[in-house]
């Protein structure tokens, strides 16, 4: 920290800051023009600041891509459209709940669905025109989409499938407990999407908490239970790592500073990954969230929005500045932290016997996509298990679903509908299809410079090919893709990342590990798919030649030196050498 | 002093050597505004046109000595445009900042001295705002650029295969036509700052440098196209049907989006060398020729010999040819059937005609291939066939330009005709046409509609209310254009309706475009099958009857264009209705109130 820089960006006046602060503040909490522009039936988008309003109650405007250069020849607007993400704690849902949702994705949006790698579920599609009757559907059925994007936090993930044990169980009411507790106030939401009656006069003090500008970014929370970490729990805002002895929940490791986001090329943004802060029992867990939310409501960087996330915050000021800062404002430090260990952040496909002799069936479900294809109904299937399945749906971190807490006599029937609809997982899947996720991208996302769910599949049948010539078809090698440097299906942290540049152009990263605590490291920069083969082919026939017993391919690309082990997610942009320097 | 080229144009303009030298000299002393005025004004019937002489927006761009154009994706070159326009007020220069996006014809014409920055994106493409203005770049429809000095600061990142490609493609046609370049070229890697402000400076001590010449001498620069205009206006345009202008095709576009159940065609035409002034509320037409595919169905469904002479206009012409260029073997009409049913003595088909409702059942969808195929001429001769035949008429379409915004085009909305009868794909005979014509040479045989009843009011602080769904907008769009070029003061409302907002909306980014700059005031709109009830213009109206009638009561003009079957009778009878509900009058009196907006020239339409 340069020295004198004692004010709290919070603090500094509106117009220092960058213009999104100056919307927030003026949206009378978040309220902006929306009544207005979601009304204007001359276009199908709303206003620009109100777009970024909308972003609070899980609504993004997008429009469909792969029409946008024909309809501006057309002199059509782009073809606006909107999606909504559930706000969907914990990452569960009833049965019944699923099949409210279903309906309304066959009626407003597509008829598809996108499961995402924060555990909830995404409607694409959504004219201007449905968007308040999508909205009330979705609650009606009991859910919201408060807060799933915006500067807020965000739905708080944990460890997927609260049935498997009473350790996930209670991680999962934790989330419930901190996500209501970050929860926006404002009545905003229940004004414009739900008829609720404006207030009079306006309210001043609707977010005791956030205030009138909120966070200066997004904020991601992630609880995991050891030894899976199908969170990806380091590369969150704030992490909480459960320590069980003998089935119960002593506490959790606090961890700190952690994101995926970059862009490219600018050295500044970097992918990093938390740091383990110390430990603290699980009743102090909401108050550590609140805490910590604060200190980056008050020390987020709020003029330079690629600087905003509290990973920078953490990185610029250091641990010991935010255990230092969180004690003095918990009037009480973290305790030391404990040890634990992962070995993977993938899912167990399949069917697994949970603590109280329930089963629960993970099913693969490629990139998230729900929707029916000729050679795979999912969104049918789904839909008649959801049918006759008394039981929980519980979305994983990975793009899949568990269906959770199915007694032993009705495992048959649930078996039957996965196979007469021809979605079970045993139709042959390989190790890296099991492993794969790629983001949304093309068409709908803002952001793609590249293909990344449309395009994955068809990169991985050729890749299987490659594993399957070198004996490595079962291996489990996770590989994942996105279509811009965010980092949304969290590629930083895969073996195998292959990261959108331009139109069927990416940089390719090697060298995570398997279990989430080591960034991987760039190989190659803006290839396309014939030297993304030539190298993976060369690479797997090295690994598959040369590995030691029971050695992960990231490991392995490390141990070869193909790529350095990125250490530190400062160097993640700069050439190896120049981070020296700097040092 | 006049040009070269200026001189060229009056050595061939229609006067006495004596006239020339007086126009010339009054000419020299205008500014581009009032020769814009003065262009419009001699080519308007009478005093109609209402221009007032407000200054025109290449007037104000006049005085800036550099136009800086940016096109941007990520904000970069925006940056540096904008850093640069502020040194140029720092140092009292006048410049003016352009967004590619909204970069129109005129800015460059009226322009000295562009400054182009423009990023690279995808693999190689334009920033997405200046997709247009490369498209109008590599189409330029007879932009020249002779006058105009320039330079290019591209942006891109040396890690892409085309590297600054945009830039690079920019540099390339801006001297393509004719423009020249005061300073090469400078490209910019991803490090650009350093480049970038070493590149500021550089231009901003050249442009100041000889701006000061260029001040001196600016009453001096002619705008492009002034004269021309004045030349042909004083031309009368000698084309009609049958001596047509085979007008180029610029632009051939879709405006229907993807999932449209229509196909709409924005439709450029060159009229260049033409000679044709039009207004807005004009109509082009087109001599029509029929498909020899369907002119051969014909013939094979009798025992016609395609080479038999019959008479077109007191000539000797064969059937086949006959059938292409002169009669209308389309929608039979109820006296082509009788007509029909006499020469060839049938009894069931007359009998028909005793019947307006079978008749019209029996005909709908019905062509006249149906017919002969039903009913075959027997014993009738080619010429005699040929004699009741009705000829084939030419098909009009309001002109969707204003002449003010694009000299040497007229622009057209053609919504291309087709559908099944009779288990046979139907084809529209000049609106497919148009749609098969490509921009690569090919040409539409057209002349000039003049339409007299369809015009602007004279006053331009009338407000004006359109309605015009589907095709109906066509002639708004002229309005909309001319009273934004002539800065009309008077408000614009827009009703527009067609079936789905999502792909149906014809122009819908420019009429949004417009609402944005102000220039359409208000705009409804109807989507008649974006929900289970049908919601059409004229439930719009009677929505907005409050303010239409204030509207109406301040001395706005209403205009109806469009459908002729359904929609212009529902708009009138909702009129009736605003004018009884808001004006508190008795049906009656409504009627009066309407018919008296007609008797005024108030109320006009143009229906079809
Ligand atoms: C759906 C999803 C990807 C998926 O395939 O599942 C997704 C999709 C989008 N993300 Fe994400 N993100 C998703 C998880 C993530 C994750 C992973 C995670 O949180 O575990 C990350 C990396 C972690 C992090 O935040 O650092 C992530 C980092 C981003 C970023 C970069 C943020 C940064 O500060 O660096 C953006 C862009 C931004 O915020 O400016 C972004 C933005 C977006 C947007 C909303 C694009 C936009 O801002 O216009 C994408 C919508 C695409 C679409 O059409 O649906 N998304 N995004 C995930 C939804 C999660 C959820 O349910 O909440
Ligand atoms: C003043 C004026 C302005 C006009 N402006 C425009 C304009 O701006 N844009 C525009 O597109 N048109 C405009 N028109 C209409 C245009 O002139 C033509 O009539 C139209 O394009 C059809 O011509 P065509 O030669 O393609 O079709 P034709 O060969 O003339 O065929 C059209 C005929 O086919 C029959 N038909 C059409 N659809 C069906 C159906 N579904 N089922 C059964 N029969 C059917 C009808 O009898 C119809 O008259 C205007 C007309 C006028 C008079
Ligand atoms: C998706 C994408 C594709 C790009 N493609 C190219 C390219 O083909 N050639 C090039 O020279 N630069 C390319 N660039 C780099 C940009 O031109 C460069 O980042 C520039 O500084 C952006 O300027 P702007 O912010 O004004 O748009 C690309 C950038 C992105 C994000
Ligand atoms: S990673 Fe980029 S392209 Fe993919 S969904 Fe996220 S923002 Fe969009």
């Amino acid at each position: 920290m340069a020295a004198g820089e004692h004010v709290m960006p919070r603090a500094l006046p509106l117009e220092e800051l960058n213009p999104n602060e100056r919307i927030k503040h003026g949206s009378r909490f978040l309220r902006g023009t929306l009544m207005e522009t979601l009304a204007d039936p001359v276009t199908g988008a709303v206003s620009e600041a109100d777009g970024l309003l909308t972003k609070f109650f899980g609504i993004y405007q997008q429009d469909d891509r792969d029409q946008r250069d024909e309809r501006r020849r057309s002199k059509l607007e782009p073809k606006y459209q909107f999606m909504a993400r559930v706000r969907l704690p914990g990452g569960a849902c009833t049965a019944a709940q699923w099949l409210a949702l279903d309906g309304l994705a066959r009626q407003y949006a597509g008829n598809t669905l996108r499961l995402t790698t924060r555990q909830t579920f995404q409607f694409h599609h959504v004219s201007k025109r449905n968007l308040r009757a999508l909205i009330q559907g979705i609650n009606a059925a009991g859910l919201d989409t408060i807060a799933a994007c915006g500067d807020v936090n965000r739905n708080v993930i944990c460890s997927a499938n609260s049935l498997q044990s009473p350790a996930h169980a209670e991680v999962s009411r934790l989330a419930h407990d901190i996500g209501a507790r970050l929860l926006p106030r404002t009545g905003a939401y229940r004004e414009v999407f739900l008829g609720s009656p404006a207030p009079e006069p306006p309210p001043d003090d609707e977010e005791p908490m956030y205030g009138s500008t909120y966070l200066p970014r997004k904020f991601k929370i992630a609880l995991a239970v050891p030894p899976q970490n199908d969170v990806d729990v380091f590369a969150h805002d704030l992490g909480f790592i459960a320590i069980v002895e003998n089935g119960a929940i002593l506490g959790y490791n606090v961890c700190v500073g952690g994101g995926m986001g970059m862009t490219h090329k600018a050295s500044a943004t970097f992918p990093r990954l938390s740091e383990v802060a110390g430990f603290c029992t699980p009743d102090e867990v909401p108050d550590v969230a609140e805490q910590t939310l604060c200190i980056q409501r008050d020390y987020g960087d709020r003029k330079d929005r690629a600087h905003a996330r509290f990973k920078y915050t953490i990185e610029d000021r250091g641990l010991d500045w935010f255990r230092e800062e969180l004690a003095a404002r918990r009037g009480r430090a973290l305790q030391a932290a404990r040890p634990f260990r992962f070995d993977s952040s993938a899912d167990r496909l399949g069917w697994l016997q949970g603590a109280d002799g329930h089963w629960h069936y993970t099913l693969f479900v490629e990139n998230g996509r729900l929707a029916d294809t000729a050679k795979r109904p999912l969104l049918t299937g789904l839909r008649a298990i959801a049918s006759v399945h008394p039981g929980v749906f519980a979305l994983t971190t990975n793009q899949n679903v568990t269906i959770a807490g199915v007694s032993e006599a009705d495992r048959p029937a649930i078996e039957a509908l996965l196979t007469s609809h021809g979605i079970a997982n045993d139709g042959y899947i390989s190790g890296i299809r099991q492993n794969s996720m790629a983001c949304v991208a093309l068409p709908t996302c803002a952001l793609a410079m590249a293909e990344a769910e449309r395009y994955l599949p068809s990169l991985v049948d050729k890749v299987e090919q490659i594993v399957s010539q070198a004996g490595l078809a079962d291996d489990p090698i996770t590989i994942r893709m996105s279509g811009c440097p965010n980092g949304c299906p969290r590629p930083y942290l895969a073996e195998i990342a292959l990261v959108g540049k331009a139109p069927g152009r990416y940089n390719l990263y090697l060298g995570a590990s398997a279990n989430g605590d080591r960034l991987n490291a760039l190989f190659r920069e803006n290839i396309a798919e014939a030297e993304i083969l030539t190298e993976l082919d060369s690479l797997l026939r090295r690994y598959a030649a040369e590995r030691t017993p029971g050695e992960r391919f990231g490991d392995f690309t490390v141990r070869a030196a193909v790529v350095p082990a990125m250490v530190n997610g400062r160097d993640f942009q700069r050439a190896p050498d120049s981070s020296r320097s700097i040092g | 002093m006049p040009n070269p080229k200026e001189r060229d144009e009056w050595a061939h303009a229609p006067f006495e050597a004596a006239t020339i030298e007086r126009l010339r000299a009054l000419v020299a002393d205008l500014d581009a505004g009032q020769r814009l005025w003065l262009s419009g004004f001699l080519a308007g019937s009478s005093g109609a046109v209402s221009a007032a002489s407000a200054p025109s927006a290449s007037a104000t761009a006049q005085r800036s000595v550099a136009t800086i154009l940016y096109g941007s994706q990520s904000g970069n070159s925006e940056r540096i445009a904008r850093l640069l326009h502020d040194k140029f007020k720092e140092r009292q220069v006048e410049a003016t900042l352009l967004d590619m996006m909204d970069c129109k014809k005129a800015h460059l014409e009226s322009a000295q001295r562009l400054i182009v920055i423009v990023s690279t994106h995808g693999d190689g493409d334009p920033p997405d705002r200046a997709m247009a203005f490369a498209d109008f770049l590599s189409h330029p429809k007879g932009l020249r650029l002779g006058h105009l000095s320039y330079c290019v600061l591209a942006l891109g990142d040396s890690s892409y295969e085309k590297f600054c490609e945009t830039g690079r493609q920019f540099d390339a046609r801006l001297e393509a036509l004719g423009a020249k370049r005061f300073r090469p070229r400078e490209e910019c890697d991803v490090e650009f700052d350093l480049v970038a402000r070493r590149w500021i400076d550089d231009v901003l001590t050249h442009v100041v440098a000889s701006s000061n010449a260029g001040v001196q001498s600016n009453g001096e620069i002619a705008p492009r196209g002034g004269d021309a205009e004045i030349r042909s206006a004083t031309v009368s345009t000698a084309h009609t049907r049958r001596n047509p202008f085979h007008a180029g095709i610029l632009t051939n576009q879709r405006l229907t989006g993807r999932d449209s159940s229509k196909d709409v065609r924005h439709i450029e035409l060159s009229l260049e060398d033409s000679h044709i002034r039009y207004e807005p509320g004009d109509a082009v037409g087109v001599v029509p020729k029929n498909r020899p595919d369907a002119v051969d169905a014909l013939l094979n469904a009798t025992a016609f010999r395609p080479q038999a002479l019959v008479r077109v206009d007191s000539q000797e012409t064969e059937l086949r040819s006959a059938l292409i260029e002169h009669f209308d073997i389309g929608p039979v009409t109820p006296a082509l059937l009788q007509r029909y049913a006499a020469a060839t003595g049938s009894s069931p088909l007359a009998e028909l005609g005793r019947s307006p409702d079978a008749e019209r059942r029996y005909l709908y969808g019905r062509h006249l291939v149906d017919l002969v195929r039903e009913y075959p001429p027997a014993g009738l001769a080619e010429a005699a066939f040929a004699q009741l035949l009705r000829p084939l008429a030419p098909r009009l379409y309001s002109i969707a330009s204003s002449q003010k915004s694009a000299p040497d085009e007229a622009h057209l909305t053609v919504s291309v005709v087709q559908y099944e009868s009779f288990n046979a794909p139907r084809y529209g005979v000049v609106s497919n046409h148009l749609a098969d014509l490509a921009t690569d040479g090919a040409s539409a045989p057209i002349y000039l509609h003049r339409n007299g009843g369809f015009r602007l009011p004279a006053d331009p602080r009338t407000p004006i209310i359109m309605v015009g769904p589907g095709t109906g907008v066509a002639p708004f769009r002229a309005f909309v254009a001319e009273r934004e070029l002539t800065g009309a003061g008077g408000h614009n409302w827009l009703f527009y309706g067609d079936r789905q907002f999502a792909s149906d909306f014809l122009y819908q980014a420019e009429w949004l475009d417009a609402r944005k700059r102000g220039t359409l005031h208000r705009i409804d709109v109807a989507f008649s099958r974006d929900q289970a009830e049908k919601i059409y213009v004229q439930h719009r109206l009677r929505e907005r009857g409050a303010e239409l009638w204030a509207w109406l009561q301040e001395g706005a003009n209403f205009y109806v264009c469009g459908d002729a079957e359904r929609m212009a009778p529902d708009v009138h009878a909702a009129l009736i209705d605003v004018a009884r509900i808001h004006g508190a009058l008795t049906e009656e009196r409504a009627l009066d109130y309407v018919t008296g907006l007609q008797r005024d020239r108030r109320y006009q339409k143009d229906v079809y």
